[in-house]
């Protein structure tokens, strides 16, 4: 994927997580557009989460560099960075019972200062966030009662609060039915229209079927990427999976078939 | 908007009932005649206003005080280490205050900067070997490994300040340390209270601050990243703030336990979890328990009933309480 202007680019990174542990992500270079859904696919342990962890700035590469917008990583402020790149984590552990729409609050942030509390403003981000995903007989549920799909969510609609240039999802459908599936991939069409850039990694290639571009992870390396029509092909994936898989073309989308 | 708004207005009530239990408390007691000091006797009677000024006001701040800083501390633990059963005496902060107040007492000469120093620095210490050791242990989830790990420190603790008050001279110092043990506040003067403010006060201030920032630090730390924040920075500020008021308090009020634990639980369930109001709301519960403990201790018999004593026996009531009818929240 070589992009005119990258919105996000990883620059030959390498990490691993102690010396003398073999890499985890080994020499990865690529380039991200502005307003593009990419689906980072690897077997478990192929790197994906490494990756994004790196990508938001939580890891800090063992060398090479990622810059967003041209400016390296560590060159922005840990406040500016959350204003830019926002993280939907693959569960999110709540100890207790914040409410739907306190930890939509939480999004807000980025936004205020160290000692602040949030305002006016922000409660009705909050709950417009929460309408916006029609959520919103469930403002005062407690997140933890919340079944998964809304949960995820619920957590999407705090991302959409923090208002991030990029948005980053861990395995965002691992744990979802087919229409909960169905309904968080809606919403990332969305953010997209709405000019956000989403990033996220699943082991499923159906689910990076959905995605304009795709990156395939294993061991740590890239094997393929580009756009996802082209890109998941029989070979790729094969090579991914180390299992042969048959890909039909359907309605101008990759649909991915494993054989017993 | 209507529930947060009901919310909000309980945790004023929490206020008032505070300031209501204030005003009683000054009132209450065993002069002239057993549990109330009449307003009269406070007009005409010098002796009794010299003993609401001087014994019964600085007793009441201090017992403000001390179930403030207890409750906020476990409030801040709790959500910190996402762990519900967690405060500071079960994290080997109490018995480190309660080790280095005896240190203090027996080897520096016990003064009232050495014995606050002492316990704060002993008391972090026991907070940071909690903490490391649960993340060192490979049994259970963290919620058991933490509340294991405080056992074995407080444990550690305890056997260490037993062995400071078999060296203690026991004319001189053993009834100073025994003291803690039993936790109470009898002894308070003015200048107690003088003493530890300037430590409590703005270590409450700090926490209070940071409230809305305390749910930030409940997620997961690459989440809380995500969103600004530096986990372990900000997480040293709030601990370090807990731990130093808590061990001010527990060196002149000694072991008073179970209120940091129970405390904030019975918040959240009447303001809900969002630290934002839960953390105000455990300091002010916080203060209207240890005070009707205190008022209960000073007045209910011809002597003395122990704080610690009195706590403990309330604490673990209401837990069990709590924990029978299954309103504890305990989730992995």
């Amino acid at each position: 994927m070589s992009v005119a202007v990258p919105i996000l680019s990883v620059k030959n990174v390498s990490f691993f997580y102690g010396s003398g542990l073999p890499y985890v992500l080994d020499a990865i270079s690529l380039d991200i557009a502005p307003g593009t859904i990419t689906a980072l696919l690897g077997p478990n342990g192929s790197g994906k989460t490494t990756l994004l962890n790196l990508i938001l700035g939580w890891l800090s590469p063992g060398s090479g560099r990622i810059e967003v917008s041209g400016k390296p990583l560590d060159a922005h402020s840990r406040r500016e960075l959350s204003s830019r790149i926002g993280l939907v984590p693959q569960d999110e552990h709540v100890t207790f019972e914040l409410s739907a729409v306190e930890y939509v609050l939480l999004g807000r942030a980025p936004y205020l200062d160290f000692l602040e509390t949030p305002g006016v403003e922000d409660r009705r981000l909050a709950a417009r966030a929460l309408e916006e995903f029609g959520l919103a007989v469930l403002r005062d549920r407690s997140v933890s009662a919340l079944s998964g799909g809304e949960r995820q969510l619920v957590i999407l609609a705090r991302a959409l609060v923090q208002d991030p240039w990029i948005l980053l999802l861990d395995e965002p459908m691992s744990h979802l039915d087919i229409g909960n599936t169905r309904r968080i991939l809606q919403v990332m069409a969305g953010l997209k229209k709405n000019g956000k850039t989403i990033i996220f990694t699943t082991h499923d290639p159906n689910i990076a079927a959905a995605a304009d571009d795709v990156v395939l992870l294993r061991g740590g390396r890239i094997l393929a990427l580009g756009p996802t029509a082209s890109t998941l092909n029989t070979e790729n994936l094969s090579a991914t999976y180390g299992v042969r898989v048959d890909v039909v073309i359907l309605d101008g989308r990759p649909v991915i078939l494993t054989r017993a | 908007m209507d529930k947060s708004r009901k919310r909000s207005r309980r945790l004023w009530g929490i206020g008032a009932a505070l300031l209501f239990c204030l005003a009683i408390s000054i009132l209450l007691g065993r002069y002239p005649k057993p549990y109330v000091t009449p307003i009269s006797a406070v007009r005409d009677d010098a002796l009794a206003l010299n003993l609401i000024l001087n014994l019964r006001i600085p007793r009441i701040l201090s017992a403000l005080l001390v179930g403030m800083v207890l409750s906020a501390a476990g409030a801040v633990f709790q959500m910190i280490f996402r762990n519900p059963l967690v405060d500071s005496g079960f994290l080997g902060v109490s018995q480190g205050a309660a080790f280095g107040a005896s240190l203090a007492i027996v080897f520096l000469g016990g003064t009232a900067v050495a014995v606050q120093g002492a316990a704060a620095v002993f008391a972090f210490l026991g907070l940071a070997a909690s903490y490391f050791l649960a993340r060192r242990i490979r049994l259970g989830d963290w919620v058991l490994r933490l509340v294991m790990a405080g056992i074995a420190v407080s444990a550690l603790y305890s056997a260490a300040t037993g062995g400071i008050k078999y060296l203690a001279d026991p004319s001189r110092h053993l009834p100073d340390i025994t003291f803690w043990m039993l936790g109470g506040l009898w002894a308070i003067t003015w200048k107690d209270v003088l003493q530890i403010l300037p430590v409590t006060v703005p270590c409450l201030v700090v926490l209070y601050l940071l409230r809305w920032r305390l749910n930030l630090l409940s997620l997961r730390d690459e989440t809380a990243f995500s969103l600004g924040v530096a986990p372990g920075r900000e997480r040293l500020i709030m601990l370090v703030a807990a731990a130093a008021s808590t061990a001010a308090a527990v060196s002149k009020a000694g072991q008073i336990a179970w209120v940091g634990l129970i405390v904030p639980h019975i918040a959240r369930r009447i303001v809900g979890s969002d630290s934002q109001r839960a953390l105000p709301a455990s300091m002010l519960l916080g203060g209207v328990f240890v005070l009707l403990c205190d008022d209960l201790a000073r007045t209910a018999l011809s002597g003395e009933i122990p704080l610690g004593i009195l706590t403990s026996f309330i604490g673990t009531g209401l837990f069990l309480v709590l924990l029978l009818r299954r309103k504890l929240e305990i989730r992995k």
